[in-house]
């Protein structure tokens, strides 16, 4: 008798197949690959949007949580179809480049800067910005995301318009989300700078106060951008826009403006219909 | 102390009310890497027999990658994978990536070292010449195998053990080429992860018994068939 000898590539392919045979079928209205902030997913607020989308237009969201500058590069390589960041800065060069068009505001919220509840560098005290900053750099210790994401290039951003040396700092980076950031801070008594909604989620388990709100230099504002598809192969571009135009719609709008008010007294979220400053 | 206890009885709650959500995900780290583990033992046996047998020139260069291959990273395969499959990468066309059969196909990169490994050093360790005496004494090459493969069982079965082991608790390569996506490619792991991100202690401690068990399971009745006395 010959020795069976399976051809193996074949039975992997084969074993490959039949599990791709399980997942989708053949008129599917198509997939939308949403790069996102951690901020608009870790607070839930996605779980609530993405499902009435796909009811309605039987289009699958595939929502990639990642930090800003990596939802970008994944957009600006023609890897995501969509993405909803917040650092216009960062966004800019990607639109002039035109690998993302059709950008419009969604929503806004604001950062905070958080610290121990006892403030030992007085940040609350301070008369701005600028100066809660320069007492936090002379007095207590800072976690930073450190990842490249929206509240990190803000972070950035703040420091430089303080005119600090981030480098020079007594200044960790954890290089993980929001949440982590979050925690880390809290477990050793430091400030960071996050997103109000995420800070909100997780005030129950954290030891840290919001100290440095309202100024303008805090406003935190969340772009929904369409992946070009003239510049890149295999972008879903309709389904992109589909679900870019339902974000923006009256309804969805309105569910953002309530998404967890009730536990939280306040909204995590103001939708873009109610807020003063312009689109970009 | 509170948050472990209250972690935990919040845990066994959810077990025994049979959440939805937990069984959905445990059902599916069972899939993908089961899928991945079969995978890796189909490609995994003939080729660890065939270095565990067969005597040839980059046959020692050959075993040491391999060793190298069972201490890498899951999120170094992980990152490889993605690389590959994602839109703009050399097989972005086959829209693999964010599935499923992505997800399989790093956990199989993972866990084919270790089954290569196990399976050399298994069979490496019966008599030389055993085949040729199965074959004196009337065995067919089929047969011949068989019979190898049941003198081999104790390793055979730590290779599946070892590579399920290996992919069903990793986290990195799920999370960059499955994308850890609510209801699709989420599996216990990158659960895990999530919920410890949005502080919700108790589902992650829940998720995290519910892995240990299920290898737990696995592994025992695999050990079981391992342990029993030939006859």
């Amino acid at each position: 008798m010959p020795l069976a000898r399976p051809p193996l590539v074949l039975a992997l392919l084969g074993a490959l197949l039949l599990t791709a045979a399980c997942g989708g079928s053949e008129d599917d209205p198509g997939t939308v690959i949403l790069a996102t902030t951690t901020s608009t997913y870790d607070s839930g607020l996605l779980d609530e949007i993405v499902p009435r989308f796909e009811a309605r237009t039987g289009i699958t969201v595939k929502v990639i949580a990642v930090g800003t500058g990596a939802a970008l590069r994944m957009a600006g390589e023609g890897n995501a179809d969509a993405v909803l960041v917040h650092a216009p800065e960062a966004e800019a060069p990607y639109v002039a480049s035109g690998d993302l068009v059709s950008g419009r505001l969604v929503m806004t919220n604001d950062f905070v800067i958080v610290g121990p509840p006892d403030d030992p560098a007085a940040a609350a005290a301070a008369p701005d910005l600028p100066s809660a900053l320069v007492a936090i750099a002379a007095q207590g210790r800072f976690v930073s995301r450190g990842d490249d994401s929206g509240t990190h290039k803000r972070e950035l951003a703040l420091w430089a318009g303080a005119g600090i040396d981030p480098a020079a700092l007594p200044r960790e980076e954890t290089g993980q989300g929001m949440g982590a950031t979050l925690t880390i801070a809290s477990e050793r008594g430091a400030y960071t700078l996050t997103d109000r909604a995420t800070y909100l989620a997780l005030r129950d388990v954290l030891d840290l106060a919001v100290l440095v709100q309202g100024d303008a230099g805090l406003l935190n504002l969340y772009h929904v951008h369409v992946v070009n598809p003239d510049r890149h192969d295999g972008v879903a571009a309709e389904q992109a826009e589909a679900f870019a135009a339902f974000l923006l719609e009256p309804e969805t709008q309105a569910l953002i403006g309530r998404f967890r008010a009730e536990e939280f007294g306040r909204s995590l979220f103001t939708p873009a219909a109610q807020t003063p400053v312009g689109g970009g | 102390m509170e948050a472990i206890r209250d972690g935990l009885v919040e845990a066994f709650r959810l077990i025994g009310a049979g959440d939805g959500e937990l069984f959905s995900i445990a059902g599916r780290s069972l899939l993908v890497s089961g899928s991945a583990t079969a995978l890796a033992m189909l490609a995994g046996v003939p080729l660890g027999y065939l270095l565990g047998r067969a005597r040839f020139p980059a046959r020692t260069l050959i075993l040491a990658a391999v060793g190298t291959g069972m201490g890498m990273p899951p999120v170094v395969a992980g990152l490889v994978i993605w690389l590959l499959l994602v839109r703009s990468g050399p097989f972005g066309g086959f829209e693999l990536i964010y599935t499923k059969q992505a997800m399989i196909i790093a956990q199989f990169l993972i866990a084919t070292p270790l089954v290569i490994a196990f399976t050399a050093a298994s069979i490496q360790a019966l008599p030389a010449r055993l085949p040729d005496l199965l074959a004196v004494l009337g065995a067919g090459r089929l047969r011949t195998l068989w019979l190898l493969a049941r003198e081999a069982r104790l390793g055979l079965l730590a290779a599946v053990m070892a590579g399920f082991g290996a992919v069903v608790s990793e986290v990195g390569a799920s999370m960059a080429v499955g994308g850890n996506l609510a209801g699709d490619t989420r599996v216990l792991t990158t659960a895990i992860v999530t919920e410890t991100s949005r502080a919700d202690t108790e589902r992650a401690i829940a998720y995290g018994l519910v892995l240990l068990a299920m290898a737990f399971a696995i592994v025992a009745v695999l050990t079981v068939v391992q342990q029993r006395s030939p006859r």
